[in-house]
């Protein structure tokens, strides 16, 4: 055993690439339940994402093209959870399940051709003397754009969701429906948008696993992240810092074991890959007790009667 | 115009069609999708749904038919208790592998013994096995809230975890010249889940699912127990004034599908797959979500879908080798039933009016 392997430095900076696809799938499926859809689907959609933008990264040698093409591979796979549950009024928790079940078999359909391919490398961003600050250089200011879009787009959820008229509405449409529908809110309309809103993240989060993370496809290789991500917006009580606060926990267990695993520590490989679960469930158990957060009108089918 | 007008009671013409539309719904989608993997879409459907059946070499698959389908119904019917409730345990898979991590590993510490009490004493530690997983989740939701979707599915990684390092580990087979995974219990006649009539499929796991079945439906229609999960999950409210203790309930359905998925993974790990090796779970505990959706929640209902279950796994493997469908292309096709059956049973609540509102 070899602790002094370990470099704290590279290990947040690692962190922080870590809990990327985790906060990215967090965010989109926090814009879903705050308009009261409960989409189960995100490990679904993430591994589609992952396929569709490796595989288009890889025709097109652009990662930045996978990184779109996985949003839109997301986006319309969520597509279909929002047909079934909002115009067909189908269980929330029964349809996600099925996104989650189609998604693993299609992107193994889809990605047979790749197995075993190399795909195109997303280069850091050049901040230039930024990332020559020592310390904080490497941790902050040297990773892929995708990161720092992921963080942006906390941001971006929080002030839309606390400043904005739009923000307002989806807060209305996912708090209590039938007021909604009352003072003239398409709340159909609204939850199919945040619906394809989580759906993009989800795949972009998916693709940030095989292109970037690890990089390379395999079959179900998003190993229950779409969960942890679904349990990280319970963490959070719905609100978008919380899941950057929360992700990073998440991404700071999940590479702490996997340097574990490489420092050779006398712990068993297989009991450090079950630490991000057992965790995620620690967590859960310590936080249910507040639910207050929850929107009101969370998994709860709007049919309009008149 | 067209519109959706709620049902006053729901039709029960619907709540039997609907299967068997969204059966059709995934024929016509699935001969599609095979199509467009380049493979003749009738000769496919043909090869999946009629050849294990009728076809040349039908006798060989046929008791296929009860080996895949058995595991199938005894988890789907454990789930469709807790689905009727409203108490979703999705870690079904995880209590599957533990029932047969606790199963097997009973027998194999009486390895070389032989008695004719050691498969009993299996049965009740791979029936304790999933008991105990399925418990995690039950606790912590009436201890402390824990929602047990997320917690039932955490413990699947977990388990998948346990396993690998068992099979790796404590179970391997001393004599196995360090390959993984255990003895072959199939070797082993004290702890050997064998045939119960040659040639046929039949082994106690089948037994146990017959039996469930039975349980299930006079449950649900004659016990006061089965009372409580139809009228928690109808109407939760009414539940609580008609008596139902929701803790209590809760302990019971998961821990009833903990026992069932457990028994299913005992029964298959000293039977049909032999031994316990890293990936002798085919993810069973997941299509029985299917089954349990497929067969309305219905004792009889899972049956059927468990067996139109296990002929998409047998004609798959058939269509796999015969035509070169790709393995994932059955997986798709799976999800497709069941959202079309999602989507189809909108008609069993609702009902479609064209034409301009009435007004009174």
């Amino acid at each position: 055993m070899d602790l002094s392997a370990i470099n704290p430095i590279l290990l947040i900076a690692a962190l922080m690439s870590a809990a990327t696809p985790i906060l990215l799938a967090a965010t989109g499926e926090l814009v879903v339940e705050r308009a009261g859809v409960l989409n189960l689907g995100v490990e679904g959609m993430m591994i589609v994402g992952a396929i569709c933008g490796f595989a288009i990264a890889v025709e097109t040698n652009s990662p930045l093209a996978g990184f779109v093409a996985a949003a839109a591979g997301g986006a319309a796979l969520s597509l279909l959870f929002a047909l079934l549950t909002q115009v067909a009024l189908a269980n929330q928790v029964a349809s996600g399940l099925a996104l989650t079940l189609f998604g693993l078999g299609l992107s193994a359909l889809l990605g047979q051709g790749y197995v075993g391919v190399k795909p195109p490398r997303m280069g850091d961003v050049n901040l230039g003397p930024l990332a020559e600050i020592p310390v904080l250089g490497p941790i902050i200011f040297s990773h892929d754009p995708i990161l720092y879009i992921g963080i942006l787009f906390v941001a971006g959820v929080w002030a839309t969701l606390k400043f904005t008229r739009v923000g307002l509405v989806l807060r209305a449409v996912g708090e209590n429906h039938d007021a909604a529908h009352a003072l003239g809110y398409k709340v159909v309309r609204i939850r199919t948008l945040a619906i394809m809103f989580g759906g993009a993240l989800a795949g972009m989060g998916g693709a940030y696993i095989s292109l970037i993370r690890v990089p390379q496809w395999t079959e179900g290789m998003t190993a229950g992240v779409g969960w942890i991500a679904l349990a990280l917006v319970v963490f959070a009580s719905w609100k978008p810092w919380r899941v950057l606060l929360g992700a990073y926990l998440f991404g700071g267990i999940a590479q702490l074991q996997l340097n574990l695993q490489g420092a050779g520590v006398a712990i068993p490989v297989e009991y450090l890959a079950m630490s991000p679960y057992i965790i995620t469930i620690i967590v859960l158990v310590i936080l249910s007790a507040d639910k207050s957060a929850a929107p009101g009108s969370l998994g709860r089918t709007f049919h309009a009667s008149s | 115009m067209i519109r959706l007008e709620k049902r006053p009671q729901s039709s029960r013409a619907f709540a039997y069609l609907t299967p068997l539309f969204a059966v059709l719904a995934t024929f016509f989608f699935g001969g599609l999708l095979f199509a467009a993997l380049g493979k003749d879409p009738i000769q496919s459907i043909l090869t999946i749904f009629w050849e294990p059946l009728f076809g040349e070499f039908a006798f060989f698959y046929r008791p296929q038919l009860l080996i895949k389908g058995a595991p199938l119904v005894l988890i789907a019917i454990g789930l469709s208790l807790g689905f009727k409730a409203g108490i979703w345990n999705i870690g079904a898979e995880g209590q599957y592998i533990m029932g047969a991590f606790f199963g097997a590993g009973l027998g194999l510490a009486f390895y070389p013994a032989e008695s004719r009490l050691i498969f009993p004493g299996m049965v009740l530690a791979g029936a304790l096995g999933g008991w105990i997983w399925a418990m995690i989740p039950a606790v912590l939701k009436v201890r402390f809230g824990t929602n047990e979707i997320l917690v039932s599915l955490m413990l699947v990684y977990v388990a998948e975890q346990f396993l690998a390092s068992m099979s790796l580990g404590l179970l391997k087979n001393p004599e196995g010249f360090g390959f993984p995974g255990s003895r072959n219990l199939q070797q082993y006649d004290s702890a050997h889940n064998a045939e119960l009539i040659t040639g046929t499929g039949m082994h106690w796991g089948v037994v146990a699912a017959f039996i469930a079945v039975i349980f299930a439906y006079v449950l649900l229609s004659r016990h006061r127990l089965g009372f409580a999960v139809r009228v928690t999950g109808e109407a939760p409210r009414a539940a609580r004034f008609a008596g139902v203790n929701p803790s209590r309930l809760v302990l019971f359905c998961l821990g009833t599908s903990g026992v069932l998925a457990g028994l299913a993974g005992l029964f298959e790990v000293s039977g049909p797959a032999g031994q316990v090796s890293i990936d002798f779970n085919v993810g069973y505990g997941f299509t029985a979500i299917i089954v349990a959706f497929l067969g309305r929640l219905h004792p009889i209902g899972i049956v059927m879908a468990g067996l139109l279950m296990a002929l998409t796994y047998i004609g798959g493997d058939i269509a796999q080798s015969q035509l070169g469908l790709p393995a994932a292309a059955i997986q798709v096709f799976q999800g497709m039933l069941l959202f079309f059956l999602l989507a189809l049973d909108l008609f069993t609540n609702y009902r479609l009016r064209i034409g301009r509102a009435e007004t009174a």
